[in-house]
């Protein structure tokens, strides 16, 4: 239950959608998508500060949703595509436990079927 | 091979829905939704102990369960009935005392394919995407579904 998940998860998940929560570093994401850039590439469509747009990266770094290189002064900026990974993990788990109860309902109609000695579809 | 569940998880809205069919009648599969001693066989997740309160799936019933884990804290579950219509369709309500005021609605369909098959439907409805995406992750239990697995041939198993 969300009460029992991992709570260094949550931390992990709260501050990448937190970071996410913001249309300025979305479009960095996305642009970080097609590759790598340097700040200087990344603010050029914004008509904010090089700064600004420098404390948006530190943002999604911490988040661990980009990292940097330590690639002399341009220190390009990467995306980090596992940790968006894990962003939509969550739903995976949903399915795998929704998979189970359903396939635990079916047993239950697969055993209350056979009780009273009707014929059952064989689901397999 | 079990039936695929498809789920759909909208970007933007705080839906949830879901589909799955059954191989057996519309009947069995509302029945195993009615009665609590067959819900409970089901709803739970295996890993922690569930116990029914009360269960009462008709129009303007209620229910609340507790699920049990290892450590011995229960976790207590709520909700009304809003309709309940024999066969055919269900809103309910769903609410966990760990998240107070945080009500979801589901809107259950059951569809009778023929040939003794069902399809159903659910639609659930979030006060925030926040609390949905919360609530979504309140299902992950880890090894839950091995837990039905287990169940599944257990309960296979009895029938001969």
């Amino acid at each position: 239950m969300g009460y029992l998940v991992d709570e260094r998860d949550d931390g992990m998940l709260d501050a990448a959608f937190l970071a996410l929560a913001d249309p300025v570093r979305r479009r960095i994401i996305s642009r970080l998508s097609r590759g790598p850039a340097t700040v200087n590439d990344l603010a050029e469509p914004f008509a904010i500060t090089k700064q600004a747009v420098s404390k948006h990266i530190q943002v999604l770094e911490q988040a661990q949703l980009v990292t940097r290189t330590r690639d002399a002064q341009r220190r390009p900026v990467h995306l980090n595509p596992a940790r968006l990974e894990a962003l939509t993990a969550w739903i995976d788990q949903y399915r795998l436990v929704r998979e189970g109860q359903f396939r635990s309902l079916d047993a239950v109609l697969q055993f209350n079927a056979a009780a009273r000695g009707t014929q059952a579809k064989d689901s397999s | 091979m079990t039936n695929a569940l498809k789920i759909t998880v909208p970007e933007g809205l705080p839906f949830i829905d879901f589909e799955r069919e059954f191989d057996f009648p519309v009947a069995e599969v509302f029945r195993a939704h009615k009665e609590p001693e067959l819900v409970v066989q089901w709803l739970g997740p295996r890993r922690l102990k569930m116990d029914i309160d009360h269960y009462d799936f008709r129009t303007g019933g209620s229910y609340r369960y507790t699920h049990t884990g290892p450590d011995g804290v229960p976790y207590g579950f709520n909700g009304v009935f809003h309709t309940v219509r024999e066969n055919d369709f269900a809103i309910q309500t769903f609410e966990f005392d760990g998240y107070p005021d945080v009500v979801s609605i589901e809107f259950l369909t059951f569809e009778d394919l023929g040939g003794g098959r069902t399809r159903l439907k659910a639609h659930a409805v979030y006060p925030s995407m926040e609390a949905r995406d919360g609530m979504a992750q309140s299902g992950m239990e880890d090894g839950v579904a091995e837990g039905y697995e287990r169940l599944e041939e257990v309960l296979t198993g009895a029938k001969v």
